[in-house]
């Protein structure tokens, strides 16, 4: 379908499943109970994992078929969340425009720095990408004030002219970002039972936008471009030296990378229409990659696995404290409730960064290609599993000599 | 490659789904009726304390928080009761807030504003917080105010002293108790007057984000009335933890007096910068050079030790006032954790109670029926004698603290000593005052 081979549709509507049924999908536990600390299936939470995974998803195109690793990639997510919340605050609240220039800007950003980037590769080209992005946040937060508002952030006030919508709603309030009058924070409540499940329109938004840009890497992972960009990370001087010029397509695969990147910042403001430099900062050029590879990096599904996974932990383990810990272990005796608290501790809160540093480096020791090798292996154990039974059912397979 | 053909049944048949996928969220919204954002209706009610966990304002957020778990105590009638006891408004009845239990979510802001607003909104979507309260820095506490206006709770700032939290960025949903630059500036300056004299050179090193700016201004502007001269104002990261490459250029720019425009860590670190390069021992224009760091409190002065001795600033309270309701405040927080209070707990504590006993008073939870009975809201007893929440922008005001780095401490909490307090008449400003111009409060949000 789409002019996908088997294995590429099934897996595109694998992920359309996942991601629309993500409300039920991440809402696992009744509302009332202790595991509901658990529950990702919140609105801003869903969003921010098909955003990242779309920022992620388009860091692959460079990282996973080039092989350049691009340390600044936030930059051109910083980009696009500032045209977003510049578009709301000039023209009016519709997220389209806003997104449209968000990718454009953000694709003239990454033609500027990839021109001047790509004239080097390896850790020349990391680093000449990690001090673009470094100056453009550090820009954003001095003499670009004006444009960025500087640490406080980019947002919408009621002075605003907004062209073609209005500066204040009929009671005094600033406007929403809405598609064509469909309010991107509009949620409905599903009480199934002790279950609550809550259906965004921004979600939705943003998921099906993923699904385009899911399927739109997969093209082009199956294209001759695609096998060209594989070409210059398995060996760029052979191709050089027959007499290919590489440059216009590392440089395009930069470009394409960077519009993704300005497409996610975009959605980002379109769903909280508010810009920060930090969004900038290398920390965050650092979490794609990390996503990136925790996923497993040059796999299709990798990234999206793996923003899911950081943001995860981001949101939930971060909210989890003391008190929670022990409303949880209040079954154990008083003593042994304090000492597994306290062994507890350092893990959640303020600590979350502790375990998913621990989560990234045992995945990356013992599963080199990220969780998609995870899940090759448990995939593989069940088969062969499945085969020894069959293979004990039909007699022994006679070996190929 | 599988074949795509089209027929036009299949056309009509996506076409259908398509539009009912399109349709869909709009049938849902239609049919969520609830009068306001998070309407509380079980036995319980949940408020969401949004303090930063990590980075340079850490140490405060760790304070806030314990504030915050004993206001909820004290709410639900545990504990000695505290402030509730010294409160002027005798609403509150310690059976929680309009008979619901009151319990509690806690986040990190990181002293981000991105982060900031994702935990608050998680807190808001999530776990049906009805009210946000806390942050330690401006630029958090602007962005999610602006995030529970748009989502209809109501938001009591913590720690925030730019003049733009109740100024240009002011919201109908927000409220602040915290003073701001300007007050520290009406306060500090005729302090400044009577130690340093009326001519001096003064030079700003300032964090660089909205309550920076705002504090500069304001201390620029009235130390510049009192015939002082401002030779540069320099801005540094939020980020930043080494300032000596910033201290260095002050030694040779001929200014007499360094304005630290830093809090929390960015000050412990900036004032020690300063003292290792000696400039406390030096003379110019044959004057002592002096320090002065106009937002000043406990924790901070813990953090720099022995630089801190002699240094002036203003701080909205401290625990060594002896009112009855600082007394109260502080044997609680006391009694539970063993060591005083911070200014930061004590404007949390404080905006808890306030937003408890406005929705007892009001009868309800629904933030235009809080903000009406907060606005010009007079009560007195929470440690700041009488005090007043201005409806024209949602500020308290109060009396304001000069304080000094008490040269022999008794102990380790025994820092500051309280040098003046400046009446509340001294501090008060017009509310189209130039340096707070510019925004609107808007109307109050009750969402859904």
């Amino acid at each position: 379908m789409f002019g996908l081979d088997k294995k590429d549709t099934s897996m595109l509507i694998i992920v359309a499943i996942l991601t629309l049924f993500a409300p039920f999908i991440l809402n696992p536990f009744p509302t009332e109970s202790a595991m509901a600390q658990f529950n990702a299936g919140y609105p801003d939470l869903m969003q921010r994992f098909v955003i990242f995974g779309i920022f992620a998803i388009g860091f692959n195109i460079l990282f996973g078929l080039t092989g350049y690793l691009s340390f600044g990639h936030a930059a051109f997510l910083g980009v696009g969340s500032y045209s977003a919340v510049w578009m709301f605050k000039l023209i009016g609240m519709n997220v389209i425009p806003a997104i449209m220039l968000s990718v454009i800007v953000a694709g003239l950003f990454a033609l500027l720095i990839g021109f001047v980037s790509l004239r080097r590769s390896g850790i020349y080209f990391s680093i000449l990408t990690l001090a673009f992005a470094q100056m453009s946040f550090n820009l954003a937060y001095s003499v670009l004030t004006p444009i960025t508002n500087g640490e406080t952030g980019l947002q919408l006030t009621l002075e605003d002219p907004r062209v073609l919508g209005v500066s204040a709603t009929a009671d005094g309030s600033i406007p929403v970002t809405n598609l064509f009058g469909l309010e991107m924070r509009s949620t409905f409540e599903l009480a199934l039972g002790p279950w609550a499940f809550q259906f965004n329109a921004g979600y939705y938004l943003c998921a099906l936008i993923m699904l385009a840009a899911f399927y739109l890497a997969i093209r082009i992972f199956r294209s001759p471009f695609g096998m060209m960009l594989r070409a210059v990370k398995s060996n760029q001087q052979r191709m050089n030296y027959t007499g290919l010029n590489t440059r216009p397509y590392t440089l395009a695969a930069f470009v394409i990378s960077g519009m993704y990147a300005g497409l996610a910042g975009g959605l980002m403001a379109s769903m909280d229409p508010l810009a920060g430099a930090e969004r900038m900062q290398w920390t965050a050029s650092g979490e794609v990659v990390l996503m990136t590879i925790l996923g497993g990096a040059g796999t299709l599904i990798g990234p999206v696995l793996g923003a899911g996974f950081i943001k995860y932990f981001e949101n939930i383990f971060s909210k989890i404290n003391d008190n929670v810990l022990h409303t949880w272990f209040s079954f154990l005796p008083d003593g042994m409730e304090d000492a597994v608290v306290f062994i507890i501790h350092p893990f959640i809160g303020k600590g979350w960064h502790l375990t998913l540093g621990i989560l990234f480096m045992l995945v990356v020791i013992f599963l080199p290609g990220g969780l998609v090798e995870g899940g090759q292996r448990i995939k593989g154990w069940l088969s062969r599993r499945k085969a020894k039974d069959s293979g004990k059912a039909a007699g022994e397979t006679n070996p190929a000599e | 490659m599988s074949k795509f053909d089209v027929s036009r049944r299949r056309v009509l048949k996506s076409g259908a789904i398509a539009g009912a996928g399109v349709a869909l969220p709009t049938i849902f919204t239609a049919s969520s009726a609830a009068a306001f954002t998070n309407e509380p209706t079980g036995g319980s009610v949940t408020l969401g304390f949004n303090v930063p966990q990590t980075g340079p304002y850490a140490d405060e957020g760790a304070d806030e928080l314990r504030a915050y778990e004993l206001a909820v105590e004290h709410l639900n009638g545990g504990g000695d009761g505290g402030m509730m006891n010294t409160f002027s408004s005798k609403a509150l009845q310690g059976n929680g807030i309009l008979g619901k239990k009151v319990e509690y979510v806690t986040g990190d802001t990181q002293t981000k504003s991105d982060a900031a607003r994702a935990s608050a909104k998680s807190m808001i979507e999530k776990d049906g917080a009805v009210m946000i309260t806390g942050g330690s820095s401006s630029g958090v506490a602007i962005a999610v105010q602006g995030l529970c206006q748009e989502a209809g709770v109501i938001f009591m700032a913590g720690l925030t002293h730019s003049n733009d939290t109740t100024g240009k960025d002011k919201k109908a949903n927000g409220f602040r108790h915290f003073f701001n630059g300007y007050m520290s500036g009406a306060a500090l300056a005729p302090v400044l007057k009577n130690l340093y004299g009326t001519d001096r050179i003064a030079y700003h090193l300032t964090a660089d984000y909205t309550w920076g700016w705002t504090q500069e201004e304001s201390i620029a502007a009235a130390t510049e009335a009192l015939g002082w001269q401002t030779v540069n104002k320099v801005r540094t990261p939020l980020a930043a933890t080494d300032f000596s490459s910033y201290i260095a250029p002050v030694l040779n720019s001929g200014a007499d007096v360094l304005v630290l425009n830093h809090y929390g860590g960015n000050m412990v670190n900036s004032l020690t910068n300063a003292v290792q390069f000696g400039l406390r021992e030096k003379v110019v224009n044959g004057k002592n050079f002096e320090i002065v760091v106009p937002l000043y409190s406990r924790l901070m002065a813990k953090g720099a030790g022995e630089n801190v001795k002699g240094i002036h600033g203003s701080t909205n309270w401290h625990w060594t006032l002896q009112d009855e309701g600082s007394k109260a405040f502080v044997k609680s927080f006391g009694t539970k954790y063993g060591f005083p209070p911070s200014q930061a707990a004590h404007t949390c504590y404080v905006q808890t109670m306030l937003y408890a006993d406005a929705v007892e008073r009001a009868g309800s939870f629904n933030p235009c029926a809080v903000v009406e009975a907060l606005e010009g809201f007079e009560f007195d007893g929470m440690g700041n004698g009488p005090t007043l929440y201005r409806a024209e922008d949602h500020q308290c005001f109060k009396d304001v603290l000069v304080v000094r780095g008490k040269e022999n401490p008794t102990s380790e909490f025994d820092l500051l000593e309280v040098v003046e307090v400046t009446p509340r008449a001294q501090v008060e400003y017009a509310p189209d005052h130039p340096m707070f111009a510019g925004g609107n409060l808007g109307a109050c949000n009750p969402g859904a």
